[in-house]
C-alpha cells in the first residue's frame, strides 16, 4: 500500500471572490419564461399549430392550382372531394383554397386588433388606474364616451371617409376595441397599487413609470391575456361584420368570418361550408387560447416550483 | 363617499351630453337622412316631410331641440313607425330586452364563476381543461351560429323548446342561452386566472395552515378576490346585454329593443337613434358607477376617491 | 342550482351533437287541428270548412309601420291594409279590378271624369262609410301637411300634383262627394289604368271621425279603423298581429277566414324552421322570403310555389362617365351576361332573364329587345366602342352593390363571366344601403345595382324613371328627346293601342340605348300547407287573404 505522502497532493488555487460565481449563464426574464413554456406540452403544441397555420396562409395560396374567385356554377355545392379537399361554395368555388385566403385576412386583423387593443388598452387602464381620482376619472369617462357613441354610426361614417381594407378594418376595431382592455387593467391597478409589494417597490425607489410597467402590469398579466383572448376572436367576427357593411376586402375573397356567416343559412342543406370555417376558427383560438394559459403560467413568479 | 357620488354624477351628467352631441353630430355626417329611399319622392313632398319632423330647421336648433326632449324625455316621434313615440318604442322594447338579458346575465355569472372555480381548483387537470376547452368554444363559436345550432336541436329535432317569438317562459330559454354563452365563457377564464393566483398567495397557505377547510378558503377568501375583473366586466356587459342583443333578437323573433336600435341606424330614423342611444348611455353610465363602487365593497383596500397618493 | 344545469346544457351543446338521439319530448306548440274553433264558419255551405278551423298563421316578417293608407309605404303595411280596407275597386281572382265600396260607376266619354255610387256598408266600427271619407282621405293624403311619400300615386287626379307640391288648393282637387253616396273625380288625363290604381291604399277611404280624433289611430288595435273584410283584434307592436273577419263588411259572406295570426319574425331561417315544424302555414313570399339555400332542397320536395311579378332587376350605367358614357361598350356589356345561367344555378326562383326593361305582365315587346348571352356580338360592340373612345384597354370597373348575400353573389358571378367573356377587370364594392342609394343617386358610382318593383300595372310606371336625367329614380343621368316626347304623348293618348305603340316605341329607344342592363324579372316564391286555397298574389306582389280558406 502506498503512502500518501504530501507530494500527491497538489494545492488548488482557492479564489474566494470566485466562489458566488453564477457559472450557468444568468438567465433574463424571458428567456426563463421560454424555459418553462417548454415544458408545458400543450402550449408548445399549440404554438407549433399557431406557426404551422401562419405558414399555410402564406404559402398553399401561393402553390394550389384552384383560385378563389372563379366560379364554376355548374360544379356549385359540390361535397368535399378529391379534387375539393373541403367541397365548393354556392357558386362552385373550392372551399379549401378560400379558407386558405381567408386565413390571410382573418389572422392578420384579429393579431393586429389584439395586439393595437392591447397596447392602447395597457397603457390606458394603467395610466388611468395608477393615478387614480381626477386623471383616472377623466380619462375612464372618456372611455365611456367612446363606448356609448353607437359603433354602427360610426362605422358608417368611416366607411364613406376611408377607402374599403384590411387597414380600414384594423381602424374600426381598434376605436373601441381596446376600452374593455383598459377598463380590466384598470380595475387590476385599483386592486394593486395598494399591496405590499408596491409600497417595497416604491420605497425602494421605483419612479411610477417603472411601477406601473415593471411591477404592476406584470402581476395583471392573467386578465390581460385573458381579454387578448376574448379579443382575437371577437376582431375576426367583427371582421365580417363590418366586410358586411362595407368596409372591408371586397368580394369575392372572403375570411373566414363572412364564410361562416355565409355558410350559416346553407347549415341544414351544405354543411361543409359552415363547417370547415367555423372549425377553422375554433381551433385557432382554442390554440391561442391554449398558449396563452401556457404563457401566463410561465411568466407568474408565484406558480414557479 | 357622498362627495364622491356627487362629483361622480355631475361627471356622468357631462358624460351624458357629450355622448349625445356626439352621436347627434355624427348622426347628421352620415349620408343619407331617413326619406333617402329606393323610390324617390319629390322635391317638394321631400321639404314637406322635413318641415313636419323639424328637419328643415338649421341644425343648431335641431340640435337645441333635440337637447330639451331629452331633458324632459320626450323624445319625438318615430319616422320610420308613424304611428308610434320613440318613448313607446323604449317602454315596449325594454322590458322584453331587460327580462331576457337578466336571465342571460344570471345564467353567465352563475355559470362561468362555478366553471371557473373548479378548473381553477383542479389547476392542470382534466377538469381544468375540459371546463377551458368549453370556454374557449363558447368564446370562438358566435352567437349567430350557437343560436342557429340550438334552434335546429332543441326545438326542430327534439321539439322539446319553442323555435322563437316571444310568449312565454319556454320561449325565453334559447335566446337566453344563447345570449349567455360568450360572457360565461370569459367569466370562466377570467374567474380561473384570478383565481390561480389567488390561490398562491400567502393569505390562502395562511388560511391553510390554519386548518381551515379547503371549500371555506375558496368560498370565504379566494372567490371573493378573484371576482374584481369579473365585476369590471360586468359594467359594460350588464348594458350591452340590456339592449344589444340585436343578432339574437333578430333570430328568436324577440321583439326587444336590440332590434330597433340597430334598425333605427339603418333607417337613419333619427329620434330612434338618439332615443335608443341616450337610454342604453343612462343605463352604460350608471352600470359603470355601481361598478367602481362595487370595488370597493369586494376590496377594501381600494379606495377610488383619494388621488393623493402619490 | 337552475341555472347550473342550464350552464351545463348550454356547454354541452357547444361541443356538439354528443347527446344527440336522446329526443324525444313533447311538442311545444299546439298543433293547428287542436285550436279551438272558437266562432260559427263563414260559409255553411262548405262541408270542408266546418272541419277545419278557419285559421292561418302566417309571418309578417316585420312589424308593418302604420296600418293608415294615406301613410303606408311599404308591402308589409299594405298587405295589413288590404286586408282591413276596401278601396272604390278590388283586385279579383282574374287580375281586373271590380267594384268593391263603389257599388257601381260612370265614365264621361272624354274619360276624365268618373262618377261612382259608394255601396251601402259600414266601417268596423259601425259608422257609414261615404262619399266625404273617399274625399277627406284623398284630400289628406295630397295634404303637403301630411306628407305622405305615396301621395304622388293621386297626382292622376286632377290639380293633385299642384296641390301636393303647395300650388293650387286642396279644395281645387278634382274629387268631390256630391252627396253621401257619390263621389265625382276628375282626371288630369285619360288613364286607362285608373280603376286599377283605385284598389291600390293610397286611394283607399279613411274614418274621418276616427282620424280627426286621435292621430295615432292607425297603430292601435283598438283604434284602428277600416271596411275591409278583416279587423284588427290585437297589436302587440314587434311581435303578434292579429285580425279577425270584419262582421260588417259588407262581402262578408266571400271572407271564410275566421282569423290570420301573424308573427314578426325576421330570421328567414327561423320562418321556414318554423314552418317545418308546423308552427305557420306559410313561409316565403310575399310577406317575407326564403332563405336562398333551401330553394334546392325545397324544389325537389315538390314544395316550392313560384309566381311571377312585375318587377326588374336591373344595373345601372352612369352614362356620363367613360368608359360607360359610350353606348356600345354599354351594350357588350349587357349583352355579355349569360342571365339564364344565373337564374338556374344562383337566383333558382324560375325568374325569366330580362332582355328588355318593362317586365311580362305588362310587357310591349314579348321577343325582347335583344339576345341573352350573345357573346359575339358583345365582343364586337367592345371592340368597337373601344376604338371611338380611343382605348386599347379597359380601365378596372367598378361594380357597386348595396349589402345583401343574394347582390353579392349575383355581382360575383357577373364579375367572373365579364372577365372570362370580355377580359374585363372588374372590382366589386359594397355599402350599406343609405349610403349606396345616396352615392347613385349623386352619379357616385360607374355601374350600379337596382330593381324596380311595379306600383301598377302599367309599362309607364316602368319607364317614367329614365324621362328626366336628374329624375328622381333615374340614376343614370341618361336622358332623350325622342324618349320624353314618347312618354307626353302617351299620357294623351286615349286609345289603348296606340298607347301601347307609343310605349314600345319608348322602350326600344331606351334598349338601343341601354343606360341600364336588364338582368331577370322578378318572382316570389314560397311553401304552404296543401289545405291553404284561395290566397290571392296579385301581379304586383300584393296578397289579398280576402278570399283564402282552410280546407
Amino acid at each position: 500500500m502506498q503512502q500518501l505522502t504530501k507530494e500527491h497532493f497538489e494545492p488548488i488555487s482557492v479564489d474566494l471572490r470566485q466562489a458566488e460565481a453564477i457559472k450557468r449563464p444568468s438567465l433574463s426574464f424571458w428567456s426563463d419564461v421560454w424555459r418553462r413554456l417548454k415544458m408545458n406540452k400543450v402550449a408548445m403544441a399549440s404554438m407549433i399549430f399557431i406557426v404551422a397555420l401562419l405558414v399555410c396562409a402564406i404559402v398553399i395560396p401561393l402553390v394550389t392550382h384552384n383560385d378563389y374567385f372563379t366560379t364554376d356554377l355548374a360544379g356549385k355545392n359540390k361535397k368535399p372531394s378529391a379534387e375539393h379537399w373541403f367541397g365548393t361554395d354556392d357558386l362552385g368555388r373550392d372551399v379549401f383554397v378560400r379558407i386558405w385566403y381567408g386565413a390571410r385576412i382573418s389572422l392578420e386583423v384579429g393579431l393586429a386588433a389584439a395586439f393595437i387593443d392591447l397596447i392602447i388598452g395597457v397603457i390606458w387602464g394603467g395610466i388611468a388606474g395608477f393615478y387614480g381620482g381626477r386623471v383616472d376619472e377623466i380619462m375612464m369617462r372618456i372611455a365611456d364616451i367612446l363606448f356609448a357613441i353607437p359603433y354602427l354610426l360610426v362605422v358608417i361614417l368611416l366607411m364613406v371617409v376611408l377607402e374599403p381594407g384590411v387597414g380600414t378594418i384594423i381602424i374600426a376595431l381598434t376605436i373601441t376595441g381596446w376600452i374593455g382592455m383598459a377598463r380590466i387593467v384598470r380595475g387590476q391597478m385599483l386592486q394593486l397599487k395598494n399591496q405590499e409589494f408596491v409600497l417595497a417597490a416604491r420605497s425602494l425607489g421605483a419612479d411610477s413609470n417603472r411601477l406601473i410597467f415593471k411591477h404592476l402590469i406584470p402581476n395583471a398579466l392573467g386578465p390581460i391575456i385573458v381579454t387578448l383572448s376574448l379579443t382575437v376572436p371577437s376582431a375576426i367576427f367583427a371582421e365580417s361584420f363590418l366586410s358586411f357593411i362595407g368596409l372591408g376586402v371586397a368580394a369575392p375573397i372572403a375570411s373566414w368570418g363572412t364564410m361562416s356567416n355565409e355558410g350559416l343559412p346553407a347549415m341544414k342543406y351544405y354543411p361543409w361550408r359552415l363547417m370547415f370555417p367555423a372549425v377553422f376558427i375554433s381551433v385557432t383560438i382554442l390554440a391561442f387560447n391554449l398558449f396563452g394559459d401556457g404563457l401566463r403560467d410561465a411568466v407568474d413568479p408565484r406558480l414557479r416550483k | 363617499m357622498i362627495r364622491y357620488l356627487g362629483k361622480r354624477i355631475i361627471f356622468m351628467l357631462i358624460s351624458l351630453f357629450l355622448i349625445v352631441t356626439a352621436t347627434f353630430f355624427i348622426m347628421k355626417a352620415v349620408p343619407g337622412g331617413p326619406f333617402t329611399s329606393e323610390k324617390n319622392v319629390p322635391d317638394e313632398i321631400k321639404a314637406a316631410l322635413e318641415a313636419k319632423y323639424k328637419l328643415n330647421l338649421p341644425i343648431h336648433e335641431q340640435y337645441f331641440n333635440y337637447l330639451k326632449g331629452v331633458a324632459t324625455w320626450d323624445l319625438g316621434p318615430s319616422f320610420t313607425e308613424k304611428s308610434s313615440t320613440v318613448n313607446e318604442m323604449i317602454n315596449r322594447g325594454f322590458p322584453v330586452s331587460a327580462h331576457l338579458g337578466a336571465q342571460a346575465l344570471l345564467l353567465a355569472i352563475s355559470g362561468g364563476i362555478i366553471l371557473g372555480v373548479i378548473a381553477a381548483l383542479k389547476h392542470n387537470k382534466w377538469q381544468d381543461f375540459s371546463a377551458m376547452i368549453l370556454a374557449v368554444l363558447g368564446l370562438s363559436v358566435p352567437s349567430f351560429i350557437l343560436a342557429s345550432f340550438y334552434q335546429y336541436v332543441f326545438a326542430i329535432n327534439w321539439g322539446l323548446l319553442p323555435i322563437a317569438k316571444w310568449e312565454g317562459f319556454s320561449y325565453t330559454i334559447l335566446p337566453s342561452l344563447a345570449l349567455a354563452a360568450s360572457p360565461m365563457a370569459f367569466i370562466a377564464r377570467l374567474t380561473r386566472s384570478n383565481m390561480i393566483e389567488v390561490l398562491g398567495q400567502d393569505y390562502i397557505k395562511t388560511a391553510k395552515a390554519k386548518g381551515l377547510h379547503s371549500f371555506a378558503i375558496t368560498v370565504r377568501h379566494a372567490i371573493r378576490n378573484a371576482l374584481l375583473p369579473v365585476i369590471t366586466y360586468l359594467g359594460p356587459l350588464i348594458a350591452g346585454i340590456l339592449t344589444g342583443a340585436f343578432v339574437i333578437e333578430r333570430i328568436f323573433g324577440v321583439p326587444g329593443l336590440g332590434r330597433e336600435f340597430v334598425l333605427s341606424i339603418t333607417n337613419r330614423d333619427y329620434t330612434v337613434i338618439m332615443g335608443t342611444t341616450v337610454f342604453y348611455s343612462i343605463i352604460l353610465v350608471v352600470m359603470i358607477l355601481i361598478v367602481d363602487i362595487a370595488y370597493t365593497l369586494v376590496d377594501p383596500r381600494i379606495k377610488l376617491s383619494d388621488s393623493g397618493k402619490e | 342550482m337552475k341555472k347550473n344545469i342550464f350552464a351545463l346544457v348550454s356547454s354541452i351543446a357547444v361541443l356538439g351533437t354528443a347527446l344527440a338521439g336522446c329526443g324525444g319530448g313533447q311538442q311545444a306548440t299546439t298543433p293547428p287541428a287542436e285550436q279551438p274553433a272558437n266562432s260559427q264558419p263563414a260559409t255553411p255551405s262548405t262541408p270542408a270548412a266546418e272541419k277545419k278551423p278557419q285559421v292561418l298563421r302566417l309571418n309578417l316578417h316585420s312589424e308593418p309601420p302604420t296600418g293608415d293608407p294615406g301613410l303606408a309605404e311599404d308591402t308589409t303595411s299594405g298587405a295589413i291594409i288590404l286586408a282591413t280596407f276596401d278601396g272604390l275597386t278590388r283586385i279579383g281572382s282574374d287580375e281586373k279590378p271590380h267594384e268593391a265600396a263603389a257599388e257601381s260607376y260612370t265614365v264621361s266619354d272624354d274619360k276624365l271624369t268618373y262618377t261612382f255610387k259608394i255601396r251601402d256598408h259600414k266601417w268596423s266600427n259601425g259608422d257609414p262609410v261615404t262619399a266625404h271619407d273617399f274625399e277627406y282621405a284623398w284630400k289628406r293624403a295630397l295634404d303637403p301637411k301630411t306628407a305622405s311619400n305615396y301621395a304622388y300615386q293621386l297626382y292622376y287626379i286632377k290639380n293633385g300634383e299642384k296641390a301636393n307640391k303647395g300650388e293650387a288648393k286642396l279644395d281645387d282637387v278634382g274629387v268631390k262627394a256630391l252627396d253621401d253616396k257619390t263621389l265625382e273625380v276628375k282626371l288630369e288625363n285619360p288613364t286607362p289604368f285608373f280603376l286599377e290604381l283605385l284598389a291600390f291604399r293610397t286611394y283607399f277611404p279613411v274614418n274621418q271621425k276616427v282620424v280627426q280624433a286621435n292621430e295615432k289611430w292607425a297603430g292601435d288595435a283598438k283604434t284602428h279603423i277600416g271596411n275591409g273584410p278583416f279587423k284588427i283584434e290585437s297589436w302587440e307592436h314587434k311581435s303578434k298581429l292579429v285580425i279577425v273577419k270584419n262582421d260588417n263588411y259588407w262581402d262578408k259572406d266571400n271572407v271564410k277566414l275566421d282569423k290570420i295570426e301573424f308573427s314578426m319574425v325576421e330570421d328567414e331561417n327561423t320562418e321556414l324552421s318554423m314552418f317545418d315544424n308546423g308552427e305557420l302555414d306559410w313561409a316565403g313570399s310575399p310577406t317575407s322570403d326564403l332563405p336562398t339555400d333551401a330553394i334546392p332542397a325545397l324544389k325537389e320536395q315538390g314544395k316550392l310555389t313560384t309566381q311571377a311579378i312585375a318587377g326588374t332587376y336591373w344595373y345601372k350605367f352612369n352614362t356620363e362617365k367613360p368608359p360607360f358614357n359610350n353606348i356600345k361598350i354599354r351594350k357588350a356589356f349587357t349583352y355579355s351576361i349569360d342571365r339564364q345561367s344565373l337564374i338556374d344555378n344562383i337566383l333558382q326562383r324560375g325568374q325569366l332573364p330580362a332582355t328588355g326593361a318593362v317586365p311580362p305582365s305588362m310587357v310591349l315587346n314579348p321577343n325582347g329587345y335583344f339576345k341573352d348571352n350573345d357573346q359575339e356580338t358583345a365582343k364586337k360592340l367592345l371592340e368597337e366602342g373601344m376604338k371611338e373612345l380611343g382605348i386599347t384597354k379597359l380601365p378596372v370597373i367598378t361594380l357597386s352593390y348595396n349589402t345583401s348575400e343574394g347582390h353579392k353573389k349575383i355581382a360575383e358571378a357577373i364579375q367572373d363571366q365579364w372577365k372570362k367573356n370580355l377580359g374585363v377587370e372588374v372590382k366589386l364594392e359594397n355599402k350599406e344601403w343609405k349610403v349606396y342609394l345616396e352615392d347613385l343617386h349623386q352619379g357616385n358610382y360607374q355601374i350600379g345595382r337596382m330593381g324596380w318593383l311595379g306600383d301598377f300595372n302599367d309599362p309607364i310606371n316602368f319607364l317614367e324613371l329614365y324621362k328626366d336625367k336628374m329624375g328622381g329614380n333615374n340614376d343614370t343621368r341618361w336622358e332623350n328627346p325622342q324618349f320624353k316626347e314618347f312618354l307626353n304623348q302617351s299620357a294623351k293618348e286615349a286609345d289603348l293601342d296606340k298607347r301601347k305603340k307609343i310605349l314600345a316605341d319608348a322602350e326600344q329607344i331606351l334598349m338601343d340605348e341601354m343606360p341600364i342592363m336588364p338582368i331577370y324579372f322578378y318572382t316570389q316564391s314560397w311553401v304552404q300547407k296543401p289545405g291553404v286555397k284561395g290566397v290571392q298574389i296579385t301581379g304586383l306582389g300584393d296578397v289579398d287573404w280576402k278570399g283564402a280558406y282552410v280546407e
